[in-house]
Parts: C-alpha cells; sequence; structure tokens
C-alpha cells in the first residue's frame, strides 16, 4: 500500500497515544478492556501469519495458547522457575508441537487442514482435561507475589505493568509482521496463499514454508498464553483450551482484514469493546449477544468483502482518490475553458 | 453368556444404533460438500435447531416427535435453500477463505442466538410415544435409540434411491461430478445447489427430531455432534454417500468399543484420531475417489 503524507505522523501519534494511555485514563475498567484489545491483537497477528498470510485456517490455536499458558505455571508453581523463562520455554514446546502437527497437516488443503485443526484442538483439551498432574479439569491457581516486580510478572497494585508488557509483545508482533512483509519469506507465503501448485512449480519447498509460518505464529500464540495466565492468575482446559479462544484469533483477524498488518489490530479493537461492554451492561443473561454480532459482521463481510475491514477502507480511499482527481481534471478542464 | 460379554454385545448393539444417526447426519453435509466443495460448518448448529424445534413443539403444544419428524424436516428443507440463496450462492465463485468463514459465521450466529434466546440450559423432552426398552436375549435396547436408527437408516435409503433413480437425482449427481458440463446439458445448476441443501439440512432435520426422543438438548448440542459427523464424512470421503453411511457406522462402534475397552473419557479422541489417521494415510477417505 501507499504510505501517503499524513499516514506516518498519524503512526507516531497513535504510538504517543498507546504509551500514554495508562496515565491518560485511570479506570480499572478502561485498562483492562485495552490490555485485553492488545492482547487479542496480538493473538490475532498470531493468526495471521499462518491463516492471513499462508492461507492456511486454523481453529485450533487454543492449543498453542493453553501450552503457553501451562508450560510457564507449570514450571512457577513446581520449581518456582520465573514466568519470563516459563514463557520462552512455552513458547518452544508451542514451537514443537506446530511441527508435530504441521508436518503431516499440510498435507491437507483447505477445508480438510481446517477440520483437522478442529479435531486436533480438542484432542488437546480433552489430555488436559483429564491430565492429573497439571490439575486435571479444575485447572492450576498461580499463587500471588507481592511487591510488583517486573520479574516476578505479576502486578496488583496497578495493571499498568501488564499494560506495557503486552504492548510490548504487540510492539514486537507488528515489526515481524512488517519484516515478514517486506521478506522473501512473506513473499514465498503469498505465493503459497495464491496458487500452491504454481508456488511448487517455481521451487519453493510448500510445506517447509507453510510450517514457518505455523511456527511463527505457534511461538507468538504462546507467549500470549504465558501472559494471559499471568494477568488471571488462574488457568484451566475450559479457559485456555477452549474452541472459542481459536475461534475468537480467527475472528479478530477475519473482520479486521486477514494477510494485512493493521487488519488483526483494527479487529480487535471494534470486537473486544463490543465483548467488553455487552459482558459488562447486559450481564450473563444476554452473555451470547456479542456473538450474535460477530457471527452476523463475519456472514456480511464474507459475502460482500472477504477482505475484511481493511479491503473496506482501501476501497474507500481508492474512491476517493479518484473522486479528488476528477475535480482536479474538471478545474483544470474549466480554467481552459474560462 | 457371561456378564463381560452381555456388556460387549451392549455396547456394540448401542454403538451401531448411534452410528445409523451419525450416518445420516454425515450423509446430509457430504450431500452438500459433494455438489459444490463446501463444508457447511454450521452443521451441528443446523441439528441443534432441528432438535429445538421438536422440543418447543412438543412442549407447547404436546405434539410428539415423531408426528413433528415431517414437520421439522420440511422446514430445515426450507431453511437450507434459504441459507444457500442468502450467504452461499454468493460465495461459491470467492476465495477459500470466504466459503470458510461464511458458514463459520452462521455457526456462530446461530450458536449464540440459540444461547440468548434459549439459555444454556440442558432441555429434555418426556414422555414420547417411544419412550422405555425393550429385552432381547438379556440386551437392553433402548427404545427411543432403536426407533432413531430405524428412521436414519429409512431416511438414508430414500435419499440414496432419490440419487440413483431419478431424473432429479442424476441431475444432481451430474452436478456434482462437473457443475460446467452438466450445466451445457441443460441441468438447472443453480436449482441443484439450492436442492442439495435443501436435501442436506432435511436430513439433519430428520436426525434431529429422531434425537430429540433421548438426547438433552442445549445450544451447544451441535458442536458434539457436528465433529463426529466431520469425521465420517473425511473417513467416507467427501462427497461420497454410501462412504459417509458406512463411515458413521464403524465411528459409532468405534466409540462406544473404546469407551468400553479404553476409558469412556478418551473416547472421542479415539474418534479424532482416526480421523488425523484417516486423512493423513488416505487424504480422500475410504471410498473418496480423487
Amino acid at each position: 500500500m501507499r504510505t501517503s503524507r499524513w499516514q506516518i505522523p498519524a503512526l507516531l501519534a497513535l504510538i504517543l497515544f498507546l504509551i500514554a494511555f495508562p496515565y491518560l485514563f485511570t479506570q480499572p475498567f478502561l485498562q483492562r478492556t485495552m490490555i485485553l484489545i492488545i492482547m487479542w491483537s496480538v493473538l490475532g497477528l498470531a493468526w495471521n501469519f499462518l491463516g492471513g498470510y499462508a492461507g492456511q485456517v486454523s481453529f485450533g490455536h487454543a492449543i498453542f495458547f493453553g501450552l503457553g499458558a501451562y508450560t510457564s505455571t507449570y514450571l512457577f508453581t513446581e520449581y518456582g522457575i520465573s514466568p519470563w523463562l516459563g514463557m520462552i520455554a512455552g513458547a518452544v514446546v508451542a514451537v514443537i508441537v506446530s511441527a508435530i502437527i504441521g508436518w503431516p497437516s499440510f498435507r491437507l488443503a483447505g477445508h480438510y487442514f481446517a477440520i483437522a485443526t478442529i479435531a486436533a484442538g480438542e484432542i488437546f483439551a480433552i489430555i488436559f482435561r483429564n491430565w492429573k498432574t497439571v490439575g486435571g479439569a479444575v485447572g492450576i491457581y498461580i499463587p500471588i507475589v507481592r511487591g510488583d516486580k517486573l520479574i516476578d510478572f505479576q502486578f496488583h497494585d496497578s495493571k499498568i505493568g501488564y499494560y506495557y508488557i503486552i504492548l510490548a509483545m504487540l510492539g514486537l508482533a507488528a515489526l515481524t509482521t512488517y519484516a515478514l512483509e517486506r521478506n522473501r519469506i512473506g513473499y514465498y507465503l503469498k505465493a503459497i496463499r495464491e496458487d500452491p501448485d504454481a508456488a511448487r512449480s517455481l521451487g519453493i519447498n510448500v510445506t517447509l514454508y507453510k510450517m514457518y509460518a505455523m511456527a511463527l505464529s505457534a511461538a507468538f500464540t504462546a507467549i500470549v498464553g504465558t501472559f494471559y495466565a499471568q494477568f488471571v492468575l488462574y488457568i484451566s482446559p475450559n479457559t485456555v483450551f477452549a474452541l472459542n479462544i481459536s475461534i475468537q484469533m480467527a475472528l479478530v483477524a477475519i473482520l479486521g482484514g486477514t494477510g494485512t498488518l493493521a487488519g488483526p489490530i483494527i479487529g480487535a479493537a471494534v470486537l473486544i469493546p463490543m465483548a467488553e461492554y455487552t459482558r459488562v451492561y447486559l450481564g450473563g443473561r444476554a452473555g451470547g449477544l456479542h456473538l450474535v454480532v460477530y457471527g452476523l459482521l463475519i456472514m456480511i463481510i464474507s459475502v460482500y468483502q472477504p477482505g475484511g475491514l481493511m479491503a473496506i477502507y482501501k476501497q474507500w480511499r481508492q474512491k476517493e482518490t479518484a473522486r479528488k482527481m476528477q475535480q482536479v481534471t474538471d478545474a483544470a478542464a474549466a480554467g481552459k475553458e474560462g | 453368556m457371561s456378564p463381560e460379554v452381555t456388556l460387549l454385545v451392549q455396547s456394540l448393539v448401542s454403538g451401531l444404533l448411534i452410528g445409523f444417526v451419525f450416518s445420516l447426519l454425515s450423509v446430509g453435509l457430504t450431500l452438500i460438500f459433494g455438489v459444490m466443495d463446501i463444508v457447511n460448518f454450521a452443521h451441528g448448529e443446523h441439528l441443534m435447531l432441528a432438535m429445538y424445534l421438536t422440543f418447543w413443539m412438543w412442549y407447547l403444544w404436546g405434539i410428539d416427535p415423531l408426528l413433528s419428524l415431517p414437520v421439522v424436516a420440511i422446514a430445515l428443507f426450507i431453511l437450507g435453500v434459504f441459507t444457500y440463496k442468502v450467504l452461499i450462492k454468493h460465495v461459491l465463485d470467492a476465495p477459500m477463505l470466504a466459503q470458510i468463514f461464511v458458514t463459520f459465521g452462521l455457526m456462530i450466529f446461530l450458536r449464540s442466538l440459540a444461547q440468548v434466546l434459549w439459555s444454556e440450559d440442558y432441555r429434555r423432552i418426556g414422555d414420547t410415544w417411544v419412550s422405555g426398552r425393550i429385552e432381547i436375549f438379556g440386551i437392553f435396547i433402548g427404545l427411543p435409540q432403536l426407533v432413531a436408527a430405524i428412521g436414519a437408516v429409512i431416511t438414508t435409503g430414500v435419499l440414496y434411491i432419490f440419487l440413483k433413480k431419478t431424473r432429479t437425482g442424476w441431475a444432481l449427481e451430474a452436478t456434482a461430478e462437473n457443475k460446467e458440463v452438466a450445466g451445457l446439458m441443460g441441468i438447472d445448476t443453480e436449482r441443484m445447489f439450492a436442492l442439495a441443501w435443501g436435501l442436506g439440512l432435511a436430513s439433519v432435520g430428520v436426525a434431529g427430531a429422531l434425537l430429540a426422543t433421548f438426547n438433552p438438548i442445549s445450544p451447544e448440542v451441535g458442536a458434539v455432534f457436528v465433529l463426529v459427523t466431520f469425521v465420517a464424512v473425511a473417513l467416507g470421503g467427501f462427497g461420497s454417500v454410501p462412504g459417509a453411511f458406512v463411515a458413521g457406522i464403524i465411528i459409532g462402534v468405534v466409540q462406544v468399543l473404546g469407551g468400553f475397552l479404553w476409558e469412556p473419557r478418551f473416547k472421542t479422541v479415539l474418534v479424532y484420531a482416526i480421523y488425523l489417521g484417516v486423512v493423513f494415510i488416505r487424504p480422500q477417505g475410504l471410498f473418496g475417489q480423487r
């Protein structure tokens, strides 16, 4: 996409706003919502590496989210290992599992792959529900550590510590996406998404590059899994291995626009406040209401504009540019005549 | 018979009975996939709707599930045609992502709508015409399960005869084989697509009405069945009606045997493992061609 004059200042303003946010808005509800928006942006970007760039739709990413959460939590509660180290361990575990799932699954195209990921996700949920060593269906409570030190990855006096950690993760995910878009691997992935057979005939090792995308995707998802565990301080198979996690990761990316940097962030910025507000103001009774709207939005977008909100924005901008050009030429023509 | 053997036969029989219902569900899904290469991710939610429809007709007006069955089937047929016209038609030539997302969005929409409208509570249909059980050679068979199995076999049979023996059925199969050529031969492929959705969902309607006689009903009920259905369709070969039928029965038996010989908690793991095993070794499924 061409960068226009105001894009770089706008981006800088957005970054400054994000950094200043916890000091501008001190209400816990707003801070919590913002943390969730950023968290889901990172998850959407993570999903996007595989779903958006490589075109492999996964509905099983809760596997990596759960592995990240469980690895760091287990290492911390059993051996007292810092969640920061646990986070890295979780990412490593997720990458290994992604290779184990990915290598055979990538022989499957399209629908078959999507269904295989659902099945794999369910298998993990059932295994963890019945695995006594890691708490079974009850899950694990993370012991509270007072003092709000960065090294402990826990903050109780204010949520600001969590805010900056997840913001840093967003920065990392966004930079990675930015780099990928301009890198050979990124072009290969797009080629694979558009036409796997053509990509293969050009000498691209399709399975290998899909596995790279999945590993990257899994690592970021696992890192956010650790963040979530430390943020909520309680994990269970029904919260971190839930199909809903996988679905929502796909949703933020699809709604905003797959295969773009801004898409998943926009998707999260639209979906998460909607979910939080309906949850808080309508309570448990209409708990699924935001999902009704999600479902509708997804259907409308896939029917009318599969590219998501980003594509709608691009279309609008193209029209706008065309309109302005027309005005200029009209004016010029009028000037000549007059 | 020794108690172990009795228990084993008992498990086998109940696995076989539920397997027939899986078969009917899978036939509905595979019909849609075969004709237009689209997976209906909302298949389970359509089942859920059929079950709720049966439930409300029983709850509000006291209509027995067996009586409401044709009504549910027709309602789901209409819903299928409607879904095709409003949603699916527009993504036939769209990228695969859009095709996956559209029925996926429908799944989320229907499931959460059911949660909002009817709450998460489990509901059961109390006494029906088919309540109770019979005993044959010391083996107990639930009457609702037996009736559901018989109903599923009849419906699948009727559907199969329709596909193989009628002109419309041939046209449908021709469209599945190659839509361009079928179109050139004067088949109204547009009508065939709508018909595939109608028939696919009508099968789900029948399955829903039959299942509602013994299976608890909740907004999440579709999720339980749809995964099994996906497995059966993949196992039988996407698009193959006889394949889906056989695979449904295999899965019903494997699930129950797995629970019996291994651990009931892991019986679904076994089913998913079969799916993964089959698609990795033979991606086209047992009866699939390509």
